[in-house]
This record gives C-alpha cells, structure tokens and sequence, in this order.
C-alpha cells in the first residue's frame, strides 16, 4: 500500500508534528515513579557489597532495627521464597548461567551487589541506618581479565559452571582460508570497545503496592516493557499473573538499561508484600553505576582479505567479551555476542565469513543490553578492517564501499553469514552522504589545512540495524517476551478516537506516531486522537521499546487496529445513511460520498446513534472498540541500513579531539515522522560519542568500580557535540502496510566506527592507527609517540 | 534528623514560614515538602543540572543546597516560571522543536535557558552550548535544544529591537 495515498485528508503519516504529550514535561508536570506519592508509603535503600566477590559471613542488623524510623532490614535469607533467575536462551547452544537471587544469600559477586535492605520512613532514614550494618566478608578471588577468564588456571567464579564460558559461538561461512589465498592483502587489526553504562537521568525507579486485601501487586516502575515485568514479577515472586499490575508513566531515558529485571527492584515489591504498604526505591547516581546494567567491553582481533584492486574478500574475528556474574534475567547476557557474529560486516558482498565469540563471566556490574546491541562493535570491526584494507591499498573510503557494498538492486539478498535481507539501499544512502557533506570539499580542506600543521579527519562508517524482531529473538528461545503488540482502537460517542497500547513512550514519540497513524488510517483530526500507554491493566498486551520495534511492529498494530475501526464505522454510516459502503469515506472527521466529498454523516452522529439510540438499527450491533495484534513474521529482523560520517580535527601538542560535524544518511522505511526521526538519529549519534570518546566504566584488577560517579565517569556535555545532519532514503518494508523500520539505534550503531576512521584519517600522517576505545588525549599523545 | 531551623522565604511567589532539619537538601525538601517535582533528582553531586532552581533570580543546584540556605531568599522552580509565563515562548519552542525526549532534564535546561534569554543579548550557538555545560541530556543530543533556545533568542532580541524603536 502507498502511504501518501492513505485516506483521510489529514496526511499526518510523513510529517513533523510535535507531540502533544511533551507539553506537560516542559511544564514540569511529569510523573516519574519519583513522584508518585502513596498514603503510609516506606523507601528501601539497599546496602551494597564493597567487594567484587567475597563470602558473606555474617550480618548484624540489630543496630540499624533500632534506628529511628526503620520499619524494616532484611537480608538475602529473607528472600530465600522468591524464585532464584537467570536470563539464559534455549536457542544459544551452550549457554548457561548461575541462578541470580534478588539480594545475595551467604556471597556477593560484584562490588554493588546488593546484600541487605532497609526500610524506613524516609530514604535519609534508611540510608542512616545501612550505615548501622555490618557485614563480615571473607573475600574471594576476583575474576575481572578478559584475557584470562578462559585461561585453565583462571579462578571460576561459580563452580558449578565449571568454568567462566556464558556461551560461544563459531561462525564459518565460506571457506575463509581459501578466500584469503586469493587476496593481495590480508590486513589485521585489533579493536578494543570499552566498558559503559546507560546513565539513564532518572535512576531506575519502582514502587511497590501490595494491596493484601485485593491480593493484588501495584507496580509503578521506570521501563521500557510493561508486559515483561508483570510476567517476571508475578512468576519470580508466586504470584499469578493476574495480580500483578505494571503502570509506567513517564520513564526519564531508559536506552535498554531498562528492559531487566533487577534483583533490587524485584526485592522492593517483595518487602511491599510482607509490609503490606506501599514501597518506594529510586537508585540513586553512585548505586546506578555498579548496579545498572553494563555493556560492551569487547577486545577484537580482526583480518580482512582485500584485492589491490580494492575488492573485499573475507572478514574473519575473534570477539572476547566480559559480562557480569550472571546473565541478566530475563533477556540474558549473550544477545550483544550472538548480534555481532550474525551481522558484522555484512552489508559487503563477501566470499567468506569467520567469526568465534566468547561471553565471559566476571565479576564486575552485570552486563546485558544497551542501545544499539551489538551493533557498535558489529560496525566497528566492519569499518574499521575496510578503512585499514583502504589505507593499504591507496584507496579513498568512499571508493572502497561503493565497490563492496551490496548493490542495491541485489535485494532481496542473503549474506555470507545467513542474514536475510529484504531491501536495503547503501549506495543511494553513500550518494546522498557525498552530496551532503560536500565530501570534495572536505578533502580539499584537509589537505590545506594539513600544510598549516592543522590536522582535520574524514570518517565514514556504513552499517545495518536489526529492527522489528520477529519472535526469532526472544520467543524462540524460551523467554517470554512478546514480539507482537497489541492496540486497540475505540471511537467514543463524541466521535473521538482513543487508542490503547501495549506499547509506551520514554520520550521517543512513540503516542505521537501512533496518533498519526490512527488519524490517517480512520480519517480523523490528529487532535481528536488520545492514546493509553504503559499501564498493563488497561493496554492490550504488547513487548514494549525496545530494538527500534516501536514504529515498525507498533505502528502496525495501530494501521490494522484503526483500519479496522474505520471499516465498522462505515458500515454502520451506510446502514444509518442507507448508502452503499464501497461508495463512502471518512475525512476529517465525517463520513462522505467518496466522489463528490458531499458530507453524509458525522462520525459524532454516528456515535450518538451508537451508543444511544442502537433501537433504531434493528438487528444490527455497532463494533466500535476493535483490537488488532501484529508480529512481523517473513523475516526474522527487518534491517535497516545506513552511513554516517564524522568530521573531527586533532590538536596533535594535547591530543585533544575536536568534533567538527556528523552526517547520517539513514533508511527506515517510510519516515512516520522526519522530526522525530532526526531527534533520534542526533540521541542515538550522541550516545555513540560517549564511549568512544569519553564514557568507560574503569574497574581495577580487584573489581572496584575507579569512576563510579558523574564527575570522573564522562557523559557527553552540549559544548562537546557539534550539530549534525541528518538526511533520509527511504525504501519501505513490504512486509507492513505503513512500511517502517526502526530507527531509534541507527545512530548509536555507526557512530563509534565514523569517529575511530576520522582520527586515523587524521593521524594519517604520522603513521599511527588508534582502535582503542575510549581515545582520550592521553591514548592520542601516546599513539603520536608524544608521551 | 533531629537538629532542626526555622526559616521564612519565598517560595513561588507565597511567603513560607517554616521548620527544616539542618541537614535536608532544598532539592528533597521542595521536592517532598511541598510536592513540587519540577526540580529532578540526577546525581545529588552537583554534574548534571536535573535539580537547577532560581535563587534569588540566579541559578542554583538544588541538590548542593540546604533547605536551611533558603532563609530570607526567593526560591523559584519551574512550576512557578510556567505560571508567570516567563517562558511560555521557549516551552513552546521546545516543543514545537522537540528539543526534549524524555523530559528528565527539562526543567533544568529551561531554567538554564531562561538565565541566558534574560540577559537580552543575542548569543552565538557556541555560547548557548557553553552556557549549558552543567546540564547534561542523555536523550537529544543537545542540538534541538541550542536551536530552541536560539530561535527564541533571536525573537526576543528582535521584538525588544521593536519596541525600542
Ligand atoms: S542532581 Fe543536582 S546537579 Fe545533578
Ligand atoms: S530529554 Fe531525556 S535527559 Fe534530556
């Protein structure tokens, strides 16, 4: 179906409407969990062990029961009823994983483990009398090297693991030796990604209330899957699904740090059942750093095969990755791995493929994930490698990927490693790139300026992003969180809309798109549109944000919901108007004769004939609150493609790096909403910033956690981020009827690759090629020999 | 907790008279005492700008202030800079410009923003950016917030430009 011919006059579906719901956030009317308030309401706050792995011998409380406020301590043992996790999927051969319980029981196995709770009536209270604990450790070894996790000496952290493997895996797809035989080059390369976090400005949040009465549990919580916490809640702590209410209003940043189950979070609805009162935890700033979930922290040692005359043969890597001590429930720790074999450099046409991953246990912070999944290090290795084969061989990058890249009238096509592809477009996105950043231009500058000692960098990194999984991703493997969504669509007497979802808002504009959607696929004014997200009792059930899934399967769900809707009501516009159906519209609101635009009936008057006077339409029964589910089911992943460039220069006497712009070109099908999308390109190229350039979570060889706060650990500041273009191709899906693909990762995937080829385009001169992130001065002055 | 201080200011306009224990922060303080939850808890260290307040008309961290401190001085938060109308222009701006994603950091960048708009001079983008250094999105990336602010910047200074005529 072509969009832009969609009935309904409006055409809301391709523009750049603002969201109705961002008023109440510029008022200062947000409703974080922070501030929900609850009558007889307690804070927890959580003592956290000190060491990275140590036996917990003893625990006194009795001081800290006593202390002024406390209602409450417990410990691990207290817990020992719910249901011990670990997020392990059936699919990933070999996976496997230690049962996690929600406060450690006789051993911690991270610094921030959490190890008792107290409640109190204020969190002041409660954090006094933590500080009335004492705990006596008997530390253990601690497992933190990635190198040497593997190794048959390496202390294990859990015995019977029998060893610190969560899950491997070996890719070989052609025959990668032979390949490489043919090539002039073979070029290596290592890669080092670094440790991060999400630093989510609203810590993680929950509210617990049991109402023992109703026997029900109240979760108010700052997520990203409704559905998902009412089903790991219910299950972990007994309870039946039914009873479990989830309510997210507004979630301040969320960036995959919340679609986990915490151990914390789950133990505060815990103490609100025994308590039979409300309780509230909200991580504070120091908590978040060694209790949020971690990402990345990769040491890659690639090879990619290369003609002289600049054709890519193969691309074969070893990936080492530390997680944490567990594999995070429920959507485990091995994902990013498991991405980065299936996609990295797969948007050339290569003859082979090798790839061996190893997910190793440590312990530091549990790792599950972020933003973007894998897709940083898929991209970097990928574009890393290309631009290293380039520098061999004298080729300029632009040239290199045109010759490589897949064609795009190859598609449908399937890579070397067995990835599907619908269809993509990287050489128009390349082209539109060129034309945007002036690539010529920028060349020419470079070299100018290079004679004044100014040394100006042009990186460019194409990638692919998996969006709108399809139950392949989870499902498949056991984990029960939904790849299909639900909306239900409902006309009110009025003639309004409202629109139900199982799928929220974090500030992407996720209720916007929707309304968009609904008010072109019913023909309604936008403003006439509301929607209902983020509350389990009301919404149909749905998975949530979270691998840019939100427009593409979301958006559908409300095309097919509000399609339908539309339909009843024009059935029953033509039993009330006693015209034929084929030969009626809705625009604007009012139902119409489909040729002349000749007004036939208010959909307000259809409502009130509805809902008031049905004994007017003998036997016939107005359906006008309809559900409609969708799941993308002809692919496993529906891949969106792009480029992006960076243009940085480098002060080589301090090593500082100054960004000078970005230009992304990207493809996500048809653009609902090219306002929306760019903010989420401009988001998405930031948080690739930050650990390229400054985000690293630094542990020390006995797993303390060196920047655990905001002052030592660096997240990207307004005066460091340059502005950035953000162009759009757009090749729908055929798979939907509106079309879209994801884009709230693109922009994360390809950013850290774009910034590492700028500086070494940059420091082509002196000879140097930095591929260790985060490149801080200290790594750029030392690649230059200078200190 | 025990150790406790009178204190009278104004708040939003309205004259407060009341007990504080010595030690609460003015950023839990506004936040649980009189229910106004426009100033965001970020990281209680002073790096993030989540918990900016006006004290006095200059800018202020929330979480690096005692309650105590608020004796004599005139404490605004957004809520009151929204019934004002100070900056109904910039709020419509951000809006329409989408220059906030998850909202979190709003209330700061808004009042930090009012800070720069109040001054009457046009600023250059790069000044804008530094003007915000303490407050930190995680979410936008920051440039439809400098654009917001620069669009208004110029209005204002143009409509100022008029009246002066
Ligand atoms: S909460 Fe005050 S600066 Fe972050
Ligand atoms: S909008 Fe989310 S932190 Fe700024």
């Amino acid at each position: 179906m072509n969009v832009q011919s969609k009935p309904g006059k409006g055409g809301y579906i391709g523009q750049s409407m603002p969201r109705p719901n961002a008023v109440r956030l510029v008022e200062g009317r947000a409703q974080y969990v922070d501030d929900v308030m609850l009558p007889r309401m307690l804070h927890v706050a959580y003592l956290r062990s000190p060491h990275a792995h140590a036996k917990i011998l003893a625990i006194r409380t009795d001081a800290a029961k006593k202390a002024p406020g406390v209602v409450l301590v417990a410990t691990g043992k207290d817990f020992a009823n719910i249901e011990k996790f670990a997020g392990v999927l059936a699919h990933f051969k070999g996976m496997k994983s230690a049962q996690q319980s929600v406060i450690a029981i006789d051993r911690a196995c991270w610094q921030g483990e959490p190890v008792a709770a107290v409640v109190a009536e204020s969190r002041h209270l409660a954090e006094d009398a933590l500080e009335l604990i004492e705990v006596d450790y008997q530390p253990l070894p601690v497992m933190v090297d990635i190198e040497r996790g593997l190794d048959a000496d390496a202390s294990v952290i859990h015995a019977e693991l029998k060893d610190n493997l969560c899950f491997s895996r070996d890719v070989d797809a052609g025959d990668f030796d032979a390949v490489a035989a043919r090539a002039d080059h073979i070029v290596e390369q290592t890669f080092r990604f670094p440790r991060h976090t999400g630093v989510c400005l609203e810590g993680r949040s929950v509210l617990g209330n049991w109402i023992s009465a109703d026997k029900r549990l109240t979760v108010y919580i700052s997520h990203q899957a409704p559905n998902m916490v009412q089903d790991c809640f219910a299950k972990l702590l007994g309870l039946p699904e039914s009873a479990v209410r989830v309510i997210c209003v507004d979630v301040g940043g969320s960036f995959g740090i919340k679609t986990h189950v915490y151990g914390d979070e789950l133990a505060t609805c815990a103490l609100s059942m025994m308590l039979g009162r409300p309780v509230k935890f909200v991580a504070d700033r120091l908590e978040s750093f060694v209790s949020d979930i971690h990402s990345r922290d990769h040491l890659v040692k690639g090879k990619i095969a290369v003609t002289k005359e600049g054709k890519l043969l193969a691309v074969s890597f070893e990936d080492r990755l530390a997680v944490g001590p567990y594999s995070v429930y429920p959507r485990g720790s091995a994902v990013e791995g498991n991405q980065i074999c299936n996609i990295t450099a797969q948007w050339y046409t290569l003859e082979a493929y090798r790839a061996r991953m190893q997910t190793v246990f440590t312990n530091m912070a549990p790792y599950s994930n972020y933003r973007a999944v894998g897709h940083p290090v898929a991209v970097g290795i990928a574009e890393g490698l290309v631009d290293a084969a380039a520098r061999k061989i004298g080729m300029d990058p632009i040239e290199i990927r045109r010759n490589n890249l897949i064609p795009d009238h190859a598609f449908p096509f399937q890579s070397v490693s067995g990835m599907k592809f619908e269809v993509m477009s990287h050489h128009r996105c390349l082209d539109e790139l060129v034309k945007a950043m002036n690539y010529e231009a920028l060349r020419k500058e470079q070299v100018e300026l290079r004679k004044k000692g100014r040394y100006r960098g042009i990186g460019i990194a194409s990638m692919i992003e998996i969006t709108n999984p399809s139950a392949m991703f989870y499902g498949i493997g056991g984990v029960r969180v939904s790849a299909q969504d639900g909306c239900t669509a409902r006309m009110e007497p009025s003639g309004s809309i409202v629109i139900l979802h199982g799928c929220g808002e974090q500030g992407q504009g996720t209720e916007t798109i929707f309304a968009q959607i609904a008010a072109d696929a019913i023909g309604v004014p936008l403003e006439t549109v509301r929607l209902v997200t983020g509350d389990t009792e009301v919404t149909p059930y749905g998975g949530g944000t979270w691998a840019s899934r939100g427009a593409g399967v979301g958006g559908e769900a409300t095309w097919q919901a509000a399609r339908a809707l539309r339909h009843n009501i024009l059935e029953l516009a033509a039993l009330i108007t006693q015209t034929d159906i084929g030969k009626l519209t809705i625009v604007n609101g009012s139902v119409v004769d489909s040729a002349s635009g000749e007004e036939k009936i208010t959909l307000a008057e259809c409502g009130r004939i509805a809902y008031f006077r049905p004994d007017t339409l003998d036997s016939y029964r107005p359906e006008l609150c309809v559900t409609r589910h969708f799941v993308p089911k002809q692919f496993p992943f529906c891949f969106t493609n792009g480029v992006i460039a960076c243009h940085l220069e480098v002060d080589v006497n301090t090593g500082f790096i100054e960004l000078q712009k970005f230009w992304a070109v990207e493809d996500c099908g048809t653009v609902l909403n090219p306002q929306l999308v760019d903010e989420q390109m401009r988001g998405g190229i930031v948080h690739g910033i930050g650990p390229t350039l400054f985000e690293h979570c630094i542990y020390n060889e006995n797993g303390q956690l060196q920047n655990g706060n905001m002052a030592d650990y660096l997240v990207p500041m307004p005066c460091e981020i340059p502005d950035m273009v953000v162009c759009h191709v757009s090749t729908p899906t055929k798979e939907t009827e509106i079309g879209a693909k994801g884009a709230g990762e693109a922009g994360t995937a390809g950013t850290p690759a774009a910034i590492m080829n700028a500086l070494n385009d940059a420091l082509l001169p002196f000879n140097t090629v930095l591929t260790d992130m985060p490149f801080t001065p200290e790594k750029v002055l030392k690649g230059l020999g200078k200190v | 907790m025990s150790e406790q201080m009178q204190i009278s200011f104004i708040l939003n306009g309205e004259r407060k008279q009341v007990l504080v224990p010595m030690r609460l922060h003015i950023i839990d303080f506004l936040r649980e005492k009189y229910e106004l939850s426009s100033p965001r808890v970020g990281c209680e260290h002073g790096v993030c700008g989540a918990c900016t307040i006006r004290v006095d008309g200059e800018l202020a961290r929330g979480c690096l202030m005692l309650a105590v401190q608020a004796d004599g001085k005139t404490i605004e938060t957004l809520e009151h800079l929204t019934q004002t109308g100070e900056i109904k222009d910039l709020q419509e701006k951000f809006v329409e410009r989408n220059a906030l994603q998850c909202g979190y950091c709003t209330s700061g960048m808004l009042i930090t923003a009012a800070d720069l708009l109040k001054q009457g001079k046009p600023a250059s983008r790069e000044a804008i950016r530094d003007h915000l250094s303490g407050n930190y999105c995680r979410c936008t990336g920051y440039e439809a917030i400098v654009d917001s602010i620069e669009a208004v910047m110029k209005k204002r200074v143009e409509s100022g430009k008029r009246a002066a005529r």
